[in-house]
């Protein structure tokens, strides 16, 4: 009889537990969709549940009113019946009808998530550890977006801000009411390009191209990230989408073409070693930290400290050398000649020589990269 | 000739340690598989309380994130390969000779074999953790080309997963045998106990589908080491190959584990109900059309790779096909509930616990069948939730069931009631408040296998880590329950269960003998 009052216990609990859900407005769905084919996954979503609830409550309203009932304890006496050949029909049929009643929807849904022709603008994502590469193919504008939550707050020695986890330095903009294919694809491992709220998730396959869309309904600010285990800073590559009005986009795209960015150098310049330091802090932020650490500590074996480093300390050409081409030793470092500009590498191999504990004092010109470039 | 026959067989085996290495008998093997399997169980269940450790609050507290990816990838591979499988191979062993009739498994040392291979395939797992770099941080999933990254702690698992394939296919071949040869006379195939017809099932699942695994982890050690490139484009290979084999073998692999649960639940409750089990022949007819069924469906995994959409449709309603089947299944326990005359001991109390959230676990199948919802769903904590539903709720509950149920045949001796009934209530409330929230967290867009998330996921994280604390240290109670049981339990009646009416319960006496069967029953 212990376990009478305990299930009483118990009963209240869950009572409490539910009032406070619903006070604390805890988010128990999917997200408001800002799609017209989101609306679409939302409503699909919701006519399965109401299924499912309305089958669940029949199946086990039968076996509660059995397990009160046909209990030994009441003095029921077993039947002995153990067939029926028409109740095993009905229910072997009816679930059939209402599973194409369910089908139905769910093609329609499909067939136009599926359908990517006719967009009004392409946009090829590439995903990289840890990062999204974006490339506007109507637009000529090229980007990288990478996590901008600083590792402090990550590690707790600072207070987490409001979109912890889910801000980056360059998020994706696209114009409201347009139709944007996304083409995904990777460079090293799997990827996946999630963003809920616009009920898009694509994986990004390396060496091959898929593509989805969306178009959103509304401006305003979406976020994401990414969804297939893609090794260890997984959890730390985050998507923003900031939907805005066609003619604030038609400014963005002017802005991008303008500002060149770390990208553009004059080749006639000599750049000091602290134009070089400074500029390359950036680079490192986007690019490096996830696995050298703010610090240059690395994190060794697989990601070897900067700080005093054979490589970041040793002759300046095989420090270009890695950055440009990659390690043959270690699949883990990436080639990033394909990835930064001829200033970002000469910049960023300068700071990495001359921050983060180091002081050799030489200096990489951008010129030097684009002649190690083969 | 008599008197010669007894003394050999029940004085001349070796005791102690050696007593359990050279065992022939179905029943030492089966004990061995079923205490292994609650060793891995605990061993995967502190790897799951690291993980939940870490996802109590935001932010990187306990673990690094590369260790934080060898946690989910070992504890989902120990959990499934060391736990769950083992646990049901173990009750194959000690149940299929007993129920049909027959003296031991067809090939006893072929037996032995298929257990003390699974020994150093678990170290081999766990000792992954301390080679260079550590174990490999790629998900139970083993998705390439991630793997080609890893360190030695890759190959250790391969080779384990190799070791515990072999292990598999040995076991089943010798069940299928044992099956299909030594039934007692009158035992015809549609007499069969439905647990040993599910065994059957599952036996031939796991021959087909095992060395499908061994081939795709093959692949996977060849491009890491001998340059072949299966799996990377730039070699004329496709990463998505690997998860196509992968998930062959994995959607069987479901059913592998689900099934038996399934074998087990039908004979626990209707000897609860004392009421014959509802629809025998329409069972076995929709165990067989799942196994069948469980090929044909793989690729809904995998809804987000980019198949063509008439592919996708395709997976979407075959996808959908199987809640017939399943749906007769739960019928029928309800049916056989039905106007039965039942009580709750421990073993219904697991069952109907089962039924309740396997059917639970089943319906967010339904939902994630749905090819526009599931993209939405893949990969976040919707998925993780689902399959814990089926995995834990399902097959875990279901072996509860089962050793609460034949314990007293085993040992001869009872278990606590009171402390059984505790163990029931108990891993079923943490159970739900680990994973029912988990539903909410894959709705809301956090995704699976991150070590880390944003604020407005944190409450219900939260909740969920307190639960799997619950839960886990729920099962030290189900260990204290087992070792009182074996020490100091009452003697037990020789027909605990009214309604149990197999072979075991029937024509042996309480406990079994070491050798049962000798001659074999004849059943009318
Ligand atoms: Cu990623």
């Amino acid at each position: 009889m212990r376990l009478k009052a305990f299930s009483r216990l118990l009963f209240l609990a869950t009572a409490m537990l539910m009032a406070g859900l619903a006070s604390a407005e805890y988010q128990l769905n999917l997200k408001p969709a800002k799609t017209a084919l989101g609306e679409a996954v939302y409503d699909l979503h919701t006519l399965v549940m109401i299924i499912i609830t309305v089958i669940f409550i029949g199946v086990f309203g039968f076996m509660f009113y059995a397990i009160f009932k046909h209990r030994k304890s009441v003095g029921h006496q077993a039947a002995h019946f153990h067939e029926n050949t028409t109740v095993e029909i009905v229910w072997t049929v009816i679930p059939v009808f209402i599973l194409i009643g369910l089908a139905w929807p769910a093609t329609k849904a499909l067939l136009e998530m599926r359908d990517t022709s006719a967009p009004d603008m392409t946009i090829k994502v590439t995903g990289y550890q840890w990062k999204w590469g974006y490339e506007y193919l109507d637009d000529d504008v090229k980007f990288y977006s990478s996590l901008a939550t600083p590792r402090d707050q990550i590690q707790g020695d600072a207070e987490k801000g409001e979109h912890y986890l889910l801000e980056v330095d360059k998020p994706l903009v696209v114009p409201v009411g347009k139709k944007v294919r996304i083409l995904t694809t990777a460079n090293d491992v799997l990827h996946a390009w999630y963003v809920p709220e616009l009920a898009v998730k694509q994986d990004a396959i390396p060496g091959f191209i898929r593509d989805t869309w969306f178009q959103a309904e509304e401006t305003g600010t979406f976020r994401g990230q990414c969804a297939e285990l893609c090794g260890k800073e997984h959890g730390f590559m985050p998507i923003v989408v900031n939907v805005v009005s066609e003619d604030d986009y038609k400014i963005w795209v002017a802005e991008q073409k303008s500002a060149g960015g770390a990208a553009a150098y004059d080749p006639g310049k000599t750049y000091s070693v602290a134009e070089l330091t400074s500029a390359g802090e950036a680079v490192y932020k986007a690019h490096c930290v996830a696995c050298h650490q703010p610090n240059g500590s690395g994190m060794p074996p697989t990601f070897p400290a900067l700080t005093g480093g054979m490589i970041s300390t040793g002759p300046i050409a095989n420090h270009l050398d890695i950055v440009l081409n990659g390690s043959k030793k270690n699949p883990m470092m990436a080639a990033f000649g394909a990835q930064l500009s001829d200033m970002e590498i000469a910049a960023v191999v300068t700071y990495e020589r001359n921050a983060l504990g180091n002081s050799l004092g030489d200096s990489l010109q951008p010129g030097e990269v684009a002649a190690a470039r083969k | 000739m008599e008197a010669v026959h007894e003394h050999d067989h029940s004085h001349d085996h070796p005791t102690g340690l050696m007593r359990w290495v050279t065992t022939t008998n179905h029943k030492d093997i089966g004990t061995m598989y079923l205490w292994f399997s609650f060793a891995m169980f605990m061993v995967g269940g502190v790897m799951a309380l690291i993980i939940r450790t870490e996802l109590f609050q935001p932010g990187l507290q306990v673990v690094q994130p590369e260790f934080f990816n060898q946690m989910t990838t070992l504890h989902g591979l120990i959990m499934v390969f060391g736990a769950i499988m083992p646990a049901f191979v173990g009750f194959a062993n000690w149940q299929i000779p007993m129920m049909i009739g027959a003296p031991d498994m067809a090939f006893p040392r072929m037996n032995n074999w298929s257990f003390w291979l699974l020994p150093p395939a678990g170290t081999l797992l766990v000792l992954s953790m301390f080679v260079p770099g550590g174990s490999a941080g790629v998900g139970w999933t083993m998705y390439a080309p991630l793997t080609v990254q890893q360190g030695m702690g890759m190959d250790l698992v391969i080779f384990a997963v190799h070791i515990l394939g072999m292990s598999s296919i040995m076991g089943s071949i010798n069940i299928v045998t044992t099956i299909l040869n030594l039934r007692a006379p009158g035992m015809t195939m549609m007499k069969m106990p439905l647990f040993v017809w599910t065994w059957l099932i599952t036996a031939y699942l796991l021959i087909a589908a095992m060395p499908v695994l061994a081939g795709a982890v093959t692949m996977t050690l060849t491009d890491r080491h001998f340059g072949t490139h299966f799996f990377n484009a730039a070699g004329g290979g496709d990463p998505v190959l690997f998860q196509h084999i992968f998930w062959f073998f994995g959607h069987p692999e479901v059913y592998i584990i689900a099934i038996p649960a399934f074998g087990v639940i039908s004979q626990v409750i209707p000897a609860f109900s004392r009421k014959p089990l509802f629809g025998y022949a329409s069972m076995v007819y929709a165990t067989a059309s799942i196994a069948i069924l469980s090929f044909l469906v793989w690729a809904h995994h995998m809804y987000t790779v980019g198949m063509p959409v008439e592919a996708q449709l395709y997976y979407m309603f075959a996808t959908m096909l199987i809640a017939v089947p399943t749906g007769v299944k739960v019928f029928n326990w309800v049916a056989t509930m039905w106007k039965g005359s039942m009580t709750f001991e421990t073993p219904m109390l697991f069952a109907i616990g089962f039924l309740f959230l396997f059917t639970l676990g089943g319906f967010t199948g339904l939902v994630l069948a749905l090819t526009p919802v599931d993209v939405q769903l893949h990969d976040t904590y919707y998925v993780v939730a689902h399959f814990h539903y089926v995995m834990v709720a399902g097959a875990l509950f279901s072996a509860f069931a089962g050793v609460y149920f034949w314990l007293p045949k085993w040992i001869g001796k009872m278990y606590d009631e009171t402390l059984g009934k505790w163990h029931f209530w108990l891993s079923i409330i943490f159970f739900n408040l680990t994973f029912f929230v988990q539903h909410f967290l894959g709705l809301a867009g956090m995704p699976r296998r991150i070590p880390d998330y944003s604020l407005q996921f944190a409450d219900f994280n939260m909740i969920s880590s307190i639960g799997a604390f619950g839960f886990g240290l729920s099962q030290l109670l189900f260990l204290y329950i087992l070792i009182k049981a074996i020490r100091s339990g009452e003697k037990a009646p020789e027909k605990p269960w009214d309604g149990a009416d197999t072979l075991e319960w029937t024509h042996l006496p309480t406990p079994a003998p070491y050798h049962s069967f000798e001659t074999p029953p004849t059943v009318k």
